[in-house]
């Protein structure tokens, strides 16, 4: 059992885990169900509404990966974060980021991590980059960074005065399902982060600093509808904990890394590609993230979208690295896509942003 | 190859098969349970737990497997659940006890 416990607490990487390995992942999502003919590949499906190959439109998001620590062990976790992820972004990387964030044609700007806020540079790069005046900054916040330590207490504030958008994940408004999710603790830090983000304006009726919250399934199902689930969530963190927010966007968990991992250990793997499968919208594929976005890691190469970049699969461009970027040429490119992609075109779709679709 | 079990659940991902066999009343069957299952004067959420506690009056395998799995998605707690699954179980209870009261009748009825 402590055994058990402690696994929980180590990334896969940490455990040397089969899953770890980008090209196991991308096997087992290559095998299978959707080798012997069971369940059509995702380039198949999407060939049968004209959609292949994917390809941008115009590039809206640059979302930046500061790096992979984080002070959670989240049992969905996409990135396999963990305090024991050393990959984190240098100074001179962002440097580079800088160069891109000043003249890229793109409107929003979105930080994520593992927890952005534990690289030494993040505070700086924080405030340089608010310099370039792009009209939504994002910092994806996991709140319970902001309750970790001392040094973090004042990340309200900080957030204010660069008006950062602040986009943040609960699981759901009961201890129980959080916990379970997110590890022993996490709900009563992250509803005590709310408060204070709250306290210094953010998420309040009318208030022009943005708190959205990001719900994720805590196990293997889909999400409900997005408004729907807003409504719930509004009502339960109002009435028990005096919290307000903006909205809620809905993500489904894409079977890629731990979740993955998890999915099969449980033995629900097929099933849930099953009901990615059947869920499939081609009206998603239209506003599909990877098709506005381009996601950067942390040694500064360039993906069609975060979960490519855990999949070690870099653009389809002759340039693949900040160094080098140019939007133009990296905008002419087809986007690389797999069984995962299911993930994001199920139901009302999943992006960063929540649903895409109607 | 057919089953050797009277339940397998695989057999719930084929129940669109059943169009096959009679497609005009398979097709109005489907569409009057999506029509029924829509928000109406009765939420979404609430015809979920409804569909549950009957799923389990009923006791079909296939539908606690798609209810349960559907209330999760709606974010229903496992608690409501649970509650539901109990007024289903009460009312199924209930049911065979109200028949105690026709029994009392005869037996009034019957003796000097």
């Amino acid at each position: 059992m402590l055994k058990e416990k402690k696994k929980k607490q180590q990334s896969l990487h940490k455990r040397d885990s089969e899953y770890a390995l980008a090209n196991k992942q991308l096997e087992k999502l290559s095998n299978g169900i959707f080798a012997n003919g069971e369940l059509p590949t995702f380039s198949e499906k999407i060939k049968q509404t004209d959609q292949f190959p994917l390809r941008p439109n115009k590039l809206e998001i640059l979302q930046i990966n500061v790096g992979y620590m984080c002070n959670q062990v989240c049992e969905h976790c996409h990135v396999d974060a963990g305090p024991d992820r050393k990959e984190i972004m240098t100074r001179e990387t962002m440097l580079q980021c800088l160069e891109i964030i000043k003249n890229t044609g793109a409107h929003t700007l979105d930080l994520t991590g593992g927890a952005p806020e534990m690289n030494p540079n993040f505070r700086w790069f924080v405030e340089e980059a608010s310099k370039a005046g792009i009209q939504d900054f994002i910092v994806r916040s996991n709140l319970t960074i902001i309750r970790a330590n001392k040094k973090y207490y004042d990340l309200p504030e900080f957030f204010k005065k660069h008006n950062v958008h602040v986009v943040s994940s609960m699981p759901h408004w009961t201890r129980g399902k959080t916990d379970k999710q997110r590890g022993e603790g996490v709900f009563d830090l992250s509803i005590k982060a709310l408060q204070e983000l709250n306290a210094v304006g953010y998420g309040m009726p009318d208030s022009t600093l943005r708190l959205d919250l990001v719900y994720n399934p805590s196990g293997a199902f889909l999400p409900g509808d997005q408004a729907s689930m807003e409504k719930d969530f509004k009502k339960a963190l109002l009435e028990d904990f005096g919290i307000h927010f903006h909205n809620l966007f809905a993500i489904t968990n894409m079977p890629i890394s731990r979740f993955l991992d998890y999915l099969i250990a449980s033995e629900n793997y097929e099933d849930y590609m099953y009901s990615l499968v059947e869920a499939y919208n081609p009206a998603a594929v239209k506003n599909v993230m990877c098709r506005n976005t381009i996601s950067i890691s942390w040694d500064g190469y360039l993906y069609d979208c975060d979960f490519n970049q855990m999949l070690e699969l870099k653009v389809a461009s002759k340039i693949q690295h900040v160094s080098e970027y140019n939007e133009d040429v990296l905008n002419d490119r087809k986007i690389i896509i797999s069984q995962h992609c299911y993930g994001c075109t199920a139901g009302a779709g999943s992006s960063c942003q929540g649903a895409v679709a109607e | 190859m057919a089953s050797q079990n009277y339940y397998d659940p695989a057999d719930l991902k084929k129940f669109g098969n059943i169009t096959q066999w009679s497609k005009e009343l398979g097709e109005k069957f489907f569409e009057y349970y999506g029509k029924v299952f829509e928000e109406g004067a009765l939420s979404a959420r609430e015809k979920s737990l409804i569909a549950l506690a009957v799923a389990h009056t009923e006791m079909c395998p296939y539908c606690i497997d798609a209810y349960s799995k559907d209330g999760l998605q709606r974010g229903i707690t496992k608690e409501e659940m649970m509650e539901a699954v109990h007024v289903g179980a009460a009312i199924k209870s209930g049911a065979s006890l109200v028949h105690g009261v026709m029994m009392m009748n005869k037996v009034n009825k019957l003796e000097m």
